[in-house]
């Protein structure tokens, strides 16, 4: 069986993707149709106003995304007030600015395309301002703005897709996680589910622009009755087979299969013990603890070496207790986090080559690898070569690689196996270096800091019992084999399991182990 | 009192006057068209009525009340406008086009029936229309229901700018002489501008000419007819009359 998507996850999915663009496009009819009116009647506004718009319609949307992240968290701490940075409103305000362009520029163009004799007769019948928008100038209007909101409608149901990054469920989770597993029929389903969406909501405002250009009752209302057909399957209840009265505890993931699985894991115990959960997956390493310390999330597992360069800002590698114990202490101190423990295996950054060239190239170190570097190619994952560790990298060993290029992790496993690349920066508890044969380096001037697996809780979730109890059992008991091989499970080309089915061979190995 | 009354009024555009220091008294029920070349100032003097548009100086008072000591959308809704770009709304069927006023005066829609077919009676067209959008009418049915929306909320003066303009010629011949006929019944003060002198000299029963924001003229058309003090009117009547002569005189050789 590869990765079934239940028709219960496909239909809450969409959902909630028909809900974020729906009242994206709302709320970018709400602010930018008053703006195109006032615009259309002041020169000195239009201007600068398509200016600045034109200017925000560039920035790509997963960078616009990302970036309503920092903006609210700021907001929330400068206004005290409790402004959620993660998942809905952030996904709507990117998305509701990304809407914005196609409005304001029809809502000007059919305002100002008006025939002068028609305002004329309406200024000469005595009609004031808000009269001639209403009976003239918005019913006149209404087809260009409706194409406006039209485009606006396409743009928002396919940018939708990378709320994914910042918490917020939509189809893009199903490209998003499929992408990492490589799971093509996941990624497949979103691509097709979130096109299908744009071409059906596009003929519903086709209908009704027509309808109301050609003064078509027909037309007019078949797209009525679809867009109450949208309303009522977005407003639909799905059953979640969860009790509705207990505690809702959010559970956080990063971008890889081993985060997917682990979330799972969490979700799997928290729900037996009684508790509602929600996902958020696909976060980045940054916004992952900022949500956490924000209370924006209740749990997720992170890795001792990045809170130790991101949060902590340390350059340097102690052993693993001291790490351990500065970690819980520091944490505990800045932001009320709450290290309830390490799950017992290590995903440290390693540099890793096939055997077979390690073997014939006579590399076992890193003093090795730098002494070799000017005729290799490096690649690693989008990140490394800015993080701290890379520079620690750096100035131990110096080394100057022929090229150096950045891959997702999937693809950098490709890239290695297939010879683009001879190194690069893999993870220590990656089922791929089992099974491809490969060797990771060692590190004798201890540059990389250490990557166990550590299990955090915000404040909130740190003061529940009775969850700490439901995840205590998981500190200690997945050693590096037990994850290799979890991750190997998702990861494999051939009889590939889902992260769901992954979890529960875990949680059974877990339970034996007992 | 004159129902309409000009002192001094001024308006200027970059600097330039449009209207310059025009005095003019107009009494309740008369005809006056306002010819004049292009320019001349006919259209500006015919919008400061209606507060179309604003003067520089001077004053003008309707019914004895300065135009200005009032809003503009209640004046404008007293006065009846009918312009060339005739302006029906093409997304309002022929009688919410012809209610607009009275919906804006907020009277209730129940009377809408009723009235929509007197008017269309009155400038003699078929109640049938009534239902009709703009798109569907031929340009003379449109004109006459510009007429019968700027009529509808029962004003007292009418303000036309080249009302006939944009009609055919057989169309503008019957159109004209028709409204001159609802001008007597309803007894309406009627304002029209007009670069055609023949039309004017046959609706009108005062004539002013413009040029360059003055008055050149003022004086009945038989007045007009037989003046012959200035050259620049003389040729202007003379080749109305011209025209109709040649007219004439091929009518008699047939």
């Amino acid at each position: 069986m590869t990765g079934d998507i239940a028709w219960v996850e496909l239909a809450r999915l969409v959902q909630a993707h028909l809900l974020l663009s729906g009242c994206a496009v709302l709320a970018a009819i709400l602010v930018g149709l008053p703006l195109a009116i006032l615009a259309a009647h002041d020169r000195r506004l239009r201007v600068p106003l398509l200016g600045i718009i034109s200017l925000l319609q560039t920035i790509p949307g997963l960078a616009l995304l990302a970036l309503f992240y920092p903006l609210l968290l700021l907001l929330g701490r400068e206004t005290g007030w409790p402004i959620p940075a993660l998942g809905f409103l952030p996904a709507l305000l990117a998305l509701g600015v990304y809407a914005l362009l196609p409005v304001v520029r029809n809502g000007v163009a059919a305002l100002h395309g008006i025939d002068p004799a028609l305002i004329e007769a309406a200024d000469g019948l005595g009609m004031n301002r808000p009269q001639k928008l209403l009976l003239v100038e918005l019913p006149l209007g209404a087809p260009v703005i409706l194409a406006g909101v039209r485009t606006a409608a396409i743009w928002t149901i396919g940018t939708a897709t990378l709320a994914t990054t910042i918490g917020q469920p939509s189809l893009g989770d199903l490209i998003f996680s499929g992408l990492q597993t490589e799971d093509w029929r996941r990624v497949l389903i979103g691509c097709v589910a979130a096109a299908a969406l744009a071409i059906l909501v596009d003929t519903m405002l086709a209908l009704i622009e027509a309808g109301v250009a050609r003064r078509s009752r027909v037309r007019l209302g078949a797209g009525l009755a679809l867009l109450i057909a949208a309303l009522g399957i977005t407003l639909a209840p799905l059953p979640d087979g969860q009790a509705s009265t207990e505690r809702l505890v959010v559970i956080g993931a990063k971008n890889f299969s081993e985060q997917y699985i682990l979330a799972q894991l969490i979700e799997d115990r928290l729900r037996a013990a009684g508790y509602r959960t929600q996902r958020r997956d696909n976060l980045g390493s940054a916004i992952a603890y900022r949500a956490l310390a924000a209370g924006e999330i209740g749990v997720y597992v992170d890795y001792a070496g990045t809170l130790w360069s991101n949060v902590l800002h340390r350059t340097d590698a102690p052993d693993a207790a001291t790490m351990l114990r500065t970690l819980a202490e520091e944490l505990d101190r800045q932001d009320k986090v709450r290290v309830l423990g390490p799950l017992g295996f290590e995903n440290a950054y390693a540099f890793v080559m096939t055997r077979a060239q390690a073997q014939a190239l006579d590399i076992s170190t890193l003093d090795d690898l730098a002494r070799a570097a000017p005729r290799l190619r490096l690649g690693t994952d989008l990140e490394f070569l800015s993080r701290p560790e890379w520079q620690a990298v750096e100035r131990l060993y110096h080394p100057a690689f022929r090229t150096m290029r950045r891959y997702s992790p999937t693809f950098m496993y490709r890239a290695l196996a297939d010879s683009s690349v001879d190194v690069i920066s893999a993870f220590s508890s990656d089922g791929r270096i089992v099974a491809l044969d490969l060797v990771t380096l060692g590190d004798p001037r201890g540059a990389l800091p250490r990557y166990d697996a550590l299990l955090l809780l915000s404040s909130t979730a740190a003061t529940d019992s009775r969850l700490v109890i439901a995840l205590q059992p998981l500190i200690g008991a997945i050693p590096i084999e037990h994850m290799r091989a979890a991750n190997w499970l998702v990861d494999r080309d051939e009889t590939k399991r889902t992260p769901a089915e992954a979890a529960r061979w875990l949680n059974e190995e877990i339970r034996r182990a007992r | 009192m004159p129902i309409i009354d000009f002192a001094q009024v001024s308006k200027y555009y970059g600097g330039q006057p449009v209207l310059d220091g025009i005095s003019l008294s107009i009494a309740a029920g008369s005809f006056v068209a306002l010819v004049g070349a292009s320019g001349a100032g006919k259209t500006t003097l015919l919008k400061v009525v209606n507060r179309l548009v604003d003067i520089d100086s001077g004053t003008v008072a309707v019914n004895g009340q300065d135009v200005v000591s009032q809003p503009a959308v209640t004046l404008r809704r007293t006065i009846g406008y009918v312009f060339q770009g005739i302006g029906l709304f093409p997304h309002m069927t022929v009688a919410e086009n012809i209610w607009l006023v009275p919906r804006l005066a907020g009277l209730k829609i129940s009377g809408r029936e009723a009235r929509v077919a007197a008017l269309l009676d009155m400038v003699s067209l078929p109640v049938e229309l009534a239902d009709r959008y703009p798109g569907q009418l031929s340009g003379g049915q449109a004109q006459r229901v510009g007429f019968a929306r700027a009529l509808a909320a029962g004003p007292a003066i009418m303000l036309m700018d080249e009302p006939f303009g944009a009609l055919d010629p057989v169309t503008r011949g019957d159109i004209g002489p028709a409204y001159r006929s609802l001008h007597e019944r309803m007894g309406l003060t009627s304002l029209l501008v007009t670069h055609d002198m023949a039309e004017a000299l046959i609706l009108a029963d005062r004539v002013i000419i413009l040029a360059e924001g003055r008055i050149l003229a003022d004086m009945t058309p038989h007045e007009l007819v037989r003046a012959r003090t200035n050259p620049a009117i003389s040729a202007m009547v003379d080749a109305a009359r011209a025209s109709a002569a040649r007219l004439e005189a091929l009518a008699r050789e047939t």
